[in-house]
């Protein structure tokens, strides 16, 4: 008889471990999900009653307490709790009464099996939550006021729900710890943790990284790296999805805004912002807009006036990796089906810094697999301190070049020595959404109340395309979009309802599409240098009624089950292109975007970007008019030419268990 | 009353096994069922509930699991069990393993045994050698073995679901309940965790019947106890006695009159003060998993709070907040007591938490570590305040 399992209907993280074992010791294990075998048969899909302070309800076998008390609308304080992650029960605020229960029970965690009795307001639930707050506080050292999670901290307002109004047991008049600055993305503050293991949970199960663990036991017990290691020295990819579930300040992205408003002030400096595609649809929420409430042009203009000389669309260079990145895929294409040599298919994006790193590290042999391709942020940095420059007749030195993204990653990745293709850096500051929104607060420039204004010239807006980069798919859909329509000379909107790729999109942690090359068109002009190169064949017949084979996969956990699939030369090894991204829902759900991050926020934020894709006349990136104009300008040799290689290309490092 | 021999009466090595393999899966439980057993290891969780659940889970594996962690500070009578009557526990693990349909057997063994290590692998050698073990048992269609795994030293590490873990190879650290092991344990298989004494107790049943075992103890606790009686009493050492017995009787026993206090159940246990030593041990008032530590007159008991509250500070696991913070605060308040520094008030605060720990914590360690400061701080309220503070601080 098959085994019976009822899992909690929410969703519940993969528990898959980190196969990585850090040199000398073994990577950490996170809590388990949780599976209940149901006694009687009948009890599966069945509902159970529940009886929640007086009120009447059924839910179906397995529901937490917390999820039954949410459908009637009782709120249980939570901290450890993270609703993209498995279940914890450390921190046992969310403490309730459960009849036949003699101690209290956490309802984050406990499963209604059978009909039970819940108070949530017991002397001594409210007693034991104050103490849980007490006793938590009597460890954290902060001070609030210079703390950037200020009013958006879920111990402060605990704190303040809870009527914490003296410090019952004490509370810390110095640090304990040193705060660790050394990697270029995530800064931790360990005065201020309050050990809900929410970081490490986060980068087990749904990064698969491992990084950090709950080391030592007792009042010593500590989130800490491998043998407590400075985060720089450990492999750590820096997608700062732990910061977006820390649920205080201990963790947080290292900030340059400092050092931008310095520029900012030299009138010899020319301050340079480009906006990835995320933030728009997420800075909203930092000035009290309900998620999925797109700002992009206001932000504009709040950009502008908090000082920056220019802002840009990163989506410009997005349209213009698709170029690179769909010429590049072609040309592996032929190389492997027409003239039948090494051409390392599937070919693996690389627009995530998080994914790059991550691979560098645990699939090193398989690095020739990604595209040589910068992400846009670092091929628009190149393109302004040379392109931009010299058409403007700036001396480079004299650039200060911001990315506005909704990652920590690009910190890391803006740092990298390999990303100096003009001499200078291409990108001097990398900044997360959050960060942005704190400078224009600080500007006093009230974002929501901003007239709308474009991307400024030479670069002006861009296309749909390169928009839908902030989803998870979107790259894949960009790339569908440009690469059916150079091929098949078609237009996208006979292959797909509105040009819309739907089977790439959504949250699914690993998605698969395949496509028939219904026709072939007419070779562009744009590919006569890879074709005299013998890179490309006079025309498409080769592709003639192929199978187009994709994938998609977002957070590294989902990108670790793909990598695992192709070396075991499984369905994912037939790809011929393969989407990663290294934070989970894609960019909207990037390491700096507003915090908290939720299944639902996420969705939101996607619908936002689809939705002004849809609404946009310009869809598809090689219409993209200034991308056109770049490669008439100064990319004279084509996609994938030399003048591209030497701005927009880079190579990557081996590194596996090494940092460097 | 005296001690009495009965569960460590003598065993004809195999033969429960025998006994049981001869009955059917469920008439082994109901056996068990019939005598009444609750668990030996602190808990008194009833043994044939505990097996039941496991048989009655669906599962193409099982595990039984013999807790064998003894960490409980003034407990050894695991260690004399381990020694003296390995047969009997073996056979004990056996039968359980047959009685929920398990092929392996697991005997979780504290770090500091390890000495016993070889000479239990040559029994589970020798049994073998003598189909007691293997491929079909005995001749009967049942395939069982058992493996010993040590464990690191870790007192949490007794709790059963953080010796699951431990045995996982991770952290020992107590896991969310529900599930329970009898449903998800070991590797997410149904799994029964044993103290030692159980699997020996269980043994002797299937030997000599339910109504032997019920001869002792009371109605709600039937049989027999092994106590380790440590502490200020002239013969201390290991005693089986029948459940029921009042604390009054074992002080006699071990020539311990005169104590002031009697710490049963070890750090974890009750505090319980001279005037109420006409108490009885069992589940239905004095619970223990073995541990007896008289204390006598000459201690200062804010020195036994201490003691205990060190301990705890020492072996919290550090997951849930009450256990990891409050235990330092309790020990805090002690030291404070010991100067005269804690005010009334304070005290009040401190036993509030102590109560919160008892509710909130997560696991038995946590859910027990404040009740010997409860109890020391309620029985004896006019030995620990008023202390005069030193004059130097
Ligand atoms: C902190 C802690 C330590 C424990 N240590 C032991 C131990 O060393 N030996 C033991 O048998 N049970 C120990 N237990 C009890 C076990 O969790 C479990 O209840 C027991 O092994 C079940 O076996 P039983 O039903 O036969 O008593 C401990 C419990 C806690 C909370
Ligand atoms: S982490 Fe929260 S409670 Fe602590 S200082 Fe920051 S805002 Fe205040
Ligand atoms: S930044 Fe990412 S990889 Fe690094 S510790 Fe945080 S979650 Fe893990
Ligand atoms: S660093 Fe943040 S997320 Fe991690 S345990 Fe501490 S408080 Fe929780
Ligand atoms: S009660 Fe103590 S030992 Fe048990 S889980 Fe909590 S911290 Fe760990
Ligand atoms: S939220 Fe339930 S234990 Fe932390």
């Amino acid at each position: 008889m098959p085994e019976k399992k009822a899992t909690s209907p929410k969703p519940q993280a993969s528990s898959e471990k980190s196969s990585h074992v850090a040199p000398g010791g073994t990577a950490p294990t996170s809590e388990k999900p949780m599976t209940i075998t149901a006694g009687k048969a009948g009890d599966i899909g069945g509902l159970v009653s529940v009886k929640i302070d007086d009120i009447d309800i059924k839910v179906p076998f397995g529901t937490t307490i917390l999820e039954a008390a949410k459908t009637v609308g009782i709120r249980i304080p939570t901290l450890c709790y993270h609703e993209d992650l498995c279940l914890a029960g450390v921190c046992r605020i969310c403490v309730v009464e459960v009849s036949k229960q003699r101690t209290l029970q956490t309802a984050c965690t406990f499963p209604v099996t059978e009909p039970v009795t819940v108070s949530t307001t017991s002397q001594r639930v409210r007693q034991s939550r104050r103490h849980v707050l007490d006793l938590l506080l009597s460890k954290h050292y902060g001070e609030c006021y210079s703390c950037f999670r200020n009013n958006n901290c879920e111990l402060q307002a605990l704190a303040k729900e809870y009527g914490v109004d003296f410090f019952r047991f004490g509370h810390p008049d110095k640090p304990r710890f040193e705060i660790d600055r050394s990697s270029y993305s995530v800064v931790r503050d360990m005065n201020k943790c309050v050990l809900c293991r929410r970081c490490v949970r986060t980068c087990i199960d749904l990064q698969s990284v491992g990084v950090l663990t709950a080391a030592h036991r007792s009042d010593k017990t500590k989130i800490e790296t491998f043998l407590d290691r400075p985060l720089a020295d450990v492999i750590c990819i820096n997608c700062g999805q732990c910061i977006n579930r820390c649920p205080t300040g201990a963790l947080r992205a290292k900030d340059p805004s400092d050092e931008i408003w310095a520029a900012i002030d030299d009138p010899k400096k020319h301050v340079v912002m480009q906006t990835a595609p995320s933030p728009r649809a997420a800075m909203g929420e930092e000035f009290d807009l309900p998620p999925g409430t797109s700002v992009t042009q206001e932000m504009n203009t709040a950009i502008r006036r908090a000082g920056f000389d220019m802002v840009f669309d990163t989506n410009t260079t997005a349209d213009l990796t698709i170029i690179e990145e769909g010429t590049e895929l072609l040309t592996r294409l032929y190389k492997a089906l027409v003239k039948k040599e090494e051409a390392f298919v599937p070919q693996f994006t690389s627009c995530s810094p998080g994914w790059v790193k991550f691979i560098e590290h645990f699939y090193p042999e398989w690095l020739p697999h990604v595209s040589s391709c910068k992400s846009p942020q670092q091929m628009f940095g190149a393109l302004i301190k040379s392109y931009y420059a010299q058409k403007q007749n700036i001396d480079p030195a004299d650039i200060v070049s911001v990315s506005l993204m909704p990652c920590s990653a690009k910190k890391f990745e803006a740092n990298r020595p390999e990303m100096r293709s003009t001499g200078f850096k291409d990108v001097d500051f990398g900044l997360t959404t959050r960060e942005m929104a704190q400078m224009i607060k600080e500007a006093g420039v009230d974002l929501p109340h901003m007239p709308k204004t474009h991307f400024d010239l030479p670069f002006g807006d861009a296309s749909g395309a390169g928009l839908i980069f902030g989803a998870s798919g979107g790259v894949m859909e960009a790339a569908i979009r440009t690469v059916i329509e150079v091929v098949t000379g078609l237009k996208a909107e006979q292959v797909f309802t509105d040009a819309n790729v739907i089977p790439v999109r959504g949250f699914e942690g690993v998605k698969y599409m395949e496509i028939k090359v219904p026709q072939t068109g007419p070779m562009l002009d744009l590919f006569k240098p890879l074709i005299k190169k013998g890179r490309l064949g006079k025309d498409w017949t080769w592709l003639n009624g192929a199978t187009l084979k994709v994938a998609v996969a977002h957070g590294t956990a989902n990108a670790r089950k793909v990598m695992e699939d192709i070396k075991a030369g499984g369905k994912f090894a037939g790809c011929h292109f393969i989407e990663f991204m290294a934070c989970p829902g894609g960019c909207i759900g990037g390491g700096g975007q507003p915090i908290p991050t939720s299944p639902s926020i996420r969705a939101a934020r996607a619908k936002a970007i689809y939705a002004e894709d849809m609404g946009l006349a310009l869809r598809k990136s090689h219409e993209n008019p200034h991308v056109i104009k770049l490669y008439e300008e100064f990319l004279t040799d084509g996609p994938c030419g030399e003048q591209s290689h030497k701005y927009l290309h880079t190579h990557y490092t081996p590194r596996g268990d090494y940092l460097v | 009353m005296a001690s009495v021999i009965h569960i460590m009466e003598r065993y004809e090595a195999g033969s429960g096994l025998k006994k049981a393999l001869a009955m059917s899966r469920t008439d082994v439980i109901r056996q068990i069922r019939e005598s009444g057993i609750r668990g030996r290891g602190g808990a008194g969780f009833p043994t044939a509930v505990k097996w039941n659940l496991c048989a009655v889970a669906q599962s193409p594996k099982k595990f039984i699991v013999c807790n064998a962690d003894e960490g409980e500070p003034g407990t050894f009578k695991d260690r004399l069990l381990l020694t003296e009557r390995p047969e009997v526990l073996l056979d004990g693990i056996t039968i359980g393993g047959y009685a929920i349909g398990a092929r392996l057997g697991v005997i979780y063994l504290r770090a500091e045994y390890a000495y016993m290590k070889p000479g239990l692998e040559a029994a589970l050698a020798a049994r073998r050698e003598n189909k007691l073990l293997g491929k079909k048992v005995l001749g009967k269609d049942f395939d069982f073995d058992i493996e010993i795994r040590m464990g690191a030293g870790a007192y949490v590490c007794g709790e059963e679901t953080a010796l699951i873990e431990s045995l996982e190879g991770s952290r020992g650290e107590p896991r969310n309940r529900p599930p329970y092991p009898v449903n998800t344990g070991l590797v997410g298989a149904p799994t029964a965790v044993n103290n030692v004494e159980t699997l020996i107790a269980c043994a002797q049943i299937l030997v000599k019947g339910p109504d032997w075992f019920k001869k002792l103890g009371t109605d709600v606790s039937t049989g027999s106890k092994l106590l380790s009686i440590s502490g200020d009493c002239r013969r201390p050492g290991v005693y089986e006695v029948g459940f029921g017995t009042s604390l009054k009787d074992i002080l006699k026993l071990v020539e311990g009159e005169g104590a002031k206090a009697v710490q049963v159940g070890g750090a974890s246990g009750r505090t319980v003060p001279a005037k109420q030593f006409g108490r009885k041990l069992g589940f239905e008032d004095l619970a223990t998993g073995g541990s007896v530590i008289v204390i006598g007159p000459q201690r200062d008991m804010l020195g036994v709070a201490e003691n205990f509250l060190e301990f705890f500070v020492e072996e919290s696991c550090g997951q849930c907040t009450p256990c990891r913070e409050g235990n330092p605060k309790l020990l805090e308040g002690v030291r404070l007591l010991k100067r005269g520094k804690c005010s009334v008030g304070y005290l009040r605060e401190l036993q509030n938490l102590g109560r919160t720990m008892q509710a909130a914590s997560k696991c038995g360690l946590g859910q027990s570590s404040a009740n010997a400061f409860l109890d020391i701080t309620e029985h004896f309220r006019s030995e620990i305040l008023g202390r005069v503070p030193a004059t130097k601080e």
